[in-house]
C-alpha cells in the first residue's frame, strides 16, 4: 500500500444501528467494505460518492472529511501535495473527471437580472402565454416574398433549423464516457421535453436511432461510428473541435471499456484503445473546416452543422471563422465544462470562462454583421435556470447542460468518472453497475429538471416584462454586474449595478 | 448515363448524381469534371461512377458502397471516413487520403501527398485497403488503427525516399507494406519493421493483382522487388500514460 497517500474521507459505521444486511458491500463499487462479523470500512478507498449512505436502510453510515491534519501551508494545500505524491508513486499523468474544481471566480454569480417595477408591468407566466420555443440554425439575411396564386410565399427555402421547446439542450457525452442507460435516459427526456441531446464521439447505439429527431450526432477527430446512415440519423451534425474541460487535447477511451456494445457502436475491435487525435487531421485551417462542414452538408441533405469549440483566448476570432466557414451553430464550451476523463492540469489551467467567451463571440459576430448566420450554444458551467437566463441575456441562443444532467440522473460529483467505477451506473460500462440506472427513472428526473427550469425561466421573463425568450436574447441591458472590475464589465457589455 | 460537368456548380452536379442514382442508374459517367468538390459524399448503394477529369476535394467522403473510377488526378481528402466501396484513381492524388477510413478500397496509380491513411481503422469484416503506386509525403499511416496501407514506389528516382517523415507515428493497429526500404529514423517510435511472411505476402499479392488489373500496372514487375512490413509494436501505445 502507498503509505504516503492520506485518505480523503473517513467512513464511520454506527455498529449499533447496523443490522449487517451488507447492502453497503453490494453498493460500493470502489471496494471500501469488507465483512468479518461486522462491516469493516477501508476509508482509504472511499471517494464520497454516497451510494452506500443512500442504500443503507438503517442510516448507519456517515462519511466525514478525514480528520487527519497535515501542517498547513498556503502554497502547498493537501490537494497539491497529494498530486506530487501520486506522480512520484506512478510516474503518470494525473487524471480527473467532471469540471474544473479550482476556486476561480464564477462570473455568473456576479451578474444580476433586472425586473419591472411600477412603470412597465411585469407578466404573470402562470396566466399569460410565455414563449420559450427556440430555433437553432442559420437565419436568412432577409426574407423575400412573392405572390403565388394570390397568396404570399417565401421566395427561397429557409435553411433547416432545430426546433426546441426550451432553450436548454443536453450536452454531448459519448456512449463510452457514459453508459447506454444514461444515453437512453437523455434520449427519452429530450423527446419528452422537446429538446435535443448530443451523441458525443461514440457513435449512436442501434436502439437509439428511433430518437433521431431529438439527437445531434457528432463527428470528432477519431470518427468513431461515423458513417452515412449515422450522419443522417439526427437533426444536425456536430463537428467537435474542442471541449472546455480539455481544450486542445484528444481523448483516450482505454481498451478495458471497449466491450461488445461499445465496439459495435464505435465500430472498433473489442479491447483496443479508442484514440481520438487532438486535432482533426483533415482540419488545419478555416478553409479545411469549411470543407468538412460542406462534405457533411452534401452527405446529409444540408442539415444544420454545429461546430463545438473550447473557449480559449482568441475565441471571438475563431468563432467568426467558424461562422464564415458555414457552421449553422457555434457551440462554446467554457473552461468549467465537465469531462469523463481529462488530465487534471489541463482541466484546471487551460481555457477561459464561458461568460466572457460568450459575450466576446456575440459582440464580434454582431460587429461583423453575421450574427444571424449561426446560433450560439453556451455550455461549460450552466448550473441553474438563472445561469441559463444570464447566458441568454449575454447572447446565447440556448444553453447546454452536461453536469447538471448527470446530477439529475443520480451523480454525486465524486469526480471519479475516469475510473469507470461509477456507483450510480452513469459513467461506467460494467454491466453490474450500468443496470443501476433505469432509463425510465433517469428520463423522468431529467424531464423534471427541465420542467422546473422552464417554469423558472418563464418567471424571469415575466419579471422582465417580456413574453418571449427571443426578447431577452442578447439583451445585456437587462443584466448588471456586482463586484466586477471595469474591464470585465466592458468585455461583458454589462453596466455595474446602480448605473 | 452521362452528365457533362463542364461549368456545373458542385452542388448542382452532386444533386444530379444523387438523383440519377436514386432513379436507378447503375453506371454514371461524369465528363469534363474540373475541381467540383464532394462528389459521391455519403452515397450508398452499388452504383459505378466514372469521373473523367479532376474531381475536387473530399471525393467520396463518408461513401458507403459505390465504385468510383477517376480518369485523371484527384485532389485532397479522397475517401474521408469512407465506410465501404472502391475508388480507382488513374493518376496522382493529394493530401489526407483515407482519413479515418473504415472499409473499402482506394487504389491510386501514382504518387500521394501528405497525411495519407491517418487513423485508418478496421472493424470485423471491414478491412480498408489503400494502395499507392508511387511515393508518399510525411505522416503516412499516422495513428493507424486498422486496415492495410501499401506503398509501391513505382517511378521513384534513385536516392529519393519512398515516404516522408513520421511514418506510422502513433500507429496502434493494421499493417503497412512498403516496396523497398524506409529509414527507421523516418518512422514513428511506435512501429517495428519486419519481412512479411508467406501468408502475408499471399494476402498482399491478392490485393496487388486486383490493383494492377484496375490501374494497368505490371504485376510481375512490381513483385520483382522486396516488400517490408511495418507493424505497430503495441495495440495500446498510451496504455501506461496515466496515474489513476
Amino acid at each position: 500500500m502507498n503509505r504516503t497517500m492520506p485518505p480523503e474521507f473517513r467512513v464511520k459505521i454506527d455498529q449499533e444501528k447496523c443490522r449487517k444486511c451488507k447492502r453497503c458491500l453490494m453498493s460500493c463499487s470502489f471496494g471500501v467494505y469488507s465483512f468479518a462479523d461486522r462491516v469493516i470500512p477501508d476509508s482509504n478507498k472511499c471517494v464520497a460518492c454516497n451510494r452506500c449512505v443512500v442504500m443503507c436502510p438503517e442510516d448507519a453510515i456517515t462519511i466525514h472529511e478525514s480528520p487527519n491534519v497535515y501542517k498547513d501551508h498556503p502554497n502547498w494545500p493537501l490537494s497539491i501535495r497529494k498530486n506530487v505524491w501520486k506522480q512520484a508513486e506512478t510516474g503518470g499523468v494525473l487524471l480527473t473527471g467532471m469540471g474544473n474544481d479550482r476556486p476561480y471566480p464564477i462570473i455568473f454569480d456576479h451578474l444580476v437580472v433586472d425586473a419591472c417595477q411600477v412603470t412597465n408591468p411585469s407578466i404573470d407566466p402562470l396566466r399569460e402565454p410565455m414563449e420559450l420555443r427556440t430555433f437553432l440554425g442559420r437565419k436568412p439575411d432577409k426574407l423575400e416574398m412573392e405572390m403565388v396564386g394570390g397568396k404570399p410565399r417565401l421566395k427561397e427555402k429557409l435553411p433547416q433549423n432545430i426546433k426546441l421547446e426550451i432553450p436548454v439542450i443536453f450536452a454531448p457525452m459519448s456512449f463510452g464516457a457514459i453508459s447506454l442507460n444514461a444515453h437512453k435516459s437523455l434520449a427519452m427526456a429530450a423527446k419528452e421535453s422537446g429538446t435535443v441531446y448530443g451523441t458525443g464521439e461514440g457513435g449512436l447505439h442501434e436502439e437509439l436511432y428511433d430518437y433521431g429527431p431529438w439527437t445531434i450526432v457528432q463527428c470528432a477527430s477519431g470518427r468513431f461510428g461515423v458513417h452515412s446512415e449515422y450522419l443522417n440519423a439526427g437533426v444536425a451534425v456536430e463537428i467537435k473541435i474542442g471541449q472546455g474541460a480539455k481544450p486542445g487535447i484528444g481523448g483516450h477511451l482505454p481498451g478495458e471499456k471497449i466491450g461488445a456494445e461499445i465496439s459495435r457502436t464505435r465500430m472498433i475491435p473489442v479491447g483496443t484503445d479508442a484514440l481520438s487525435p487532438a486535432p482533426h487531421h483533415d482540419i488545419y485551417s478555416i478553409e479545411d473546416l469549411r470543407q468538412l462542414i460542406y462534405a457533411i452538408k452534401e452527405a446529409t441533405g444540408y442539415k444544420p452543422v454545429s461546430v463545438k469549440i473550447a473557449c480559449v483566448h482568441n475565441v471571438a476570432a475563431i468563432a467568426t471563422g467558424i461562422v464564415r466557414a458555414g457552421a449553422d451553430i457555434v457551440y462554446l464550451d467554457g473552461f468549467k465544462g465537465g469531462t469523463g476523463a481529462a488530465p487534471t492540469q489541463i482541466r484546471d489551467h487551460v481555457g477561459i470562462p464561458i461568460e466572457l467567451a460568450l459575450a466576446a463571440v456575440d459582440d464580434r459576430l454582431r460587429q461583423e454583421g453575421i450574427r444571424n448566420q449561426a446560433s450560439i450554444v453556451a455550455a461549460g458551467g450552466i448550473r441553474s435556470s438563472a445561469d441559463a437566463v444570464k447566458a441568454i441575456a449575454l447572447g446565447a441562443d440556448a444553453c447546454a447542460i452536461g453536469t447538471a444532467a448527470l446530477l439529475a440522473m443520480g451523480c454525486s460529483l465524486c469526480q471519479k468518472c475516469y475510473t469507470g467505477n461509477c456507483a450510480w451506473g452513469i459513467c461506467t460500462q460494467k454491466p453490474e453497475l450500468t443496470r443501476r440506472l433505469d432509463p425510465e427513472w433517469g428520463a423522468m428526473r431529467l424531464n423534471n429538471l427541465l420542467r422546473a427550469w422552464g417554469h423558472e425561466i418563464k418567471e424571469f421573463l415575466g419579471a422582465l416584462g417580456v413574453n418571449s425568450v427571443e426578447s431577452l436574447r442578447g439583451s445585456r441591458e437587462r443584466l448588471r454586474g456586482v463586484g466586477l472590475d471595469a474591464q470585465t464589465l466592458d468585455i461583458l457589455g454589462v453596466k455595474p449595478a446602480g448605473r | 448515363m452521362t452528365i457533362n460537368a463542364k461549368d456545373v456548380y458542385y452542388r448542382d452536379l452532386n444533386e444530379r448524381v444523387r438523383e440519377e442514382i436514386k432513379k436507378g442508374a447503375a453506371d454514371v459517367v461524369l465528363d469534363n469534371v474540373n475541381g467540383q468538390r464532394y462528389i459521391a459524399d455519403g452515397l450508398r448503394g452499388k452504383a459505378t461512377i466514372t469521373i473523367n477529369g479532376v474531381p475536387g476535394n473530399d471525393l467520396a467522403a463518408f461513401m458507403d458502397g459505390p465504385t468510383l473510377i477517376v480518369n485523371g488526378n484527384a485532389q485532397d481528402g479522397v475517401a474521408n471516413t469512407m465506410n465501404d466501396g472502391k475508388i480507382i484513381i488513374n493518376g496522382n492524388a493529394g493530401d489526407v487520403l483515407g482519413y479515418g477510413m473504415r472499409g473499402g478500397k482506394l487504389y491510386i496509380k501514382g504518387d500521394v501527398g501528405y497525411r495519407v491513411g491517418i487513423h485508418m481503422k478496421g472493424f470485423k469484416s471491414q478491412v480498408p485497403v489503400i494502395i499507392a503506386g508511387g511515393t508518399a509525403g510525411d505522416f503516412f499511416g499516422e495513428y493507424m488503427a486498422g486496415g492495410i496501407l501499401v506503398l509501391l514506389g513505382i517511378g521513384k528516382k534513385k536516392n529519393e525516399p519512398i515516404a516522408g517523415g513520421y511514418l506510422g507515428t502513433g500507429m496502434h493497429g493494421g499493417v503497412m507494406y512498403v516496396r523497398g526500404e524506409v529509414d527507421p529514423r523516418d518512422c514513428g517510435a511506435e512501429v517495428g519493421i519486419l519481412e512479411p511472411n508467406e501468408e502475408e505476402m499471399a494476402e498482399l499479392s491478392a490485393y496487388l493483382k486486383e490493383y494492377c488489373k484496375d490501374t494497368g500496372h505490371d504485376y510481375g514487375r512490381i513483385m520483382k522487388e522486396k516488400f517490408i512490413k511495418i507493424y505497430p509494436k503495441s495495440s495500446r501505445p498510451y496504455g501506461r500514460l496515466y496515474a489513476y
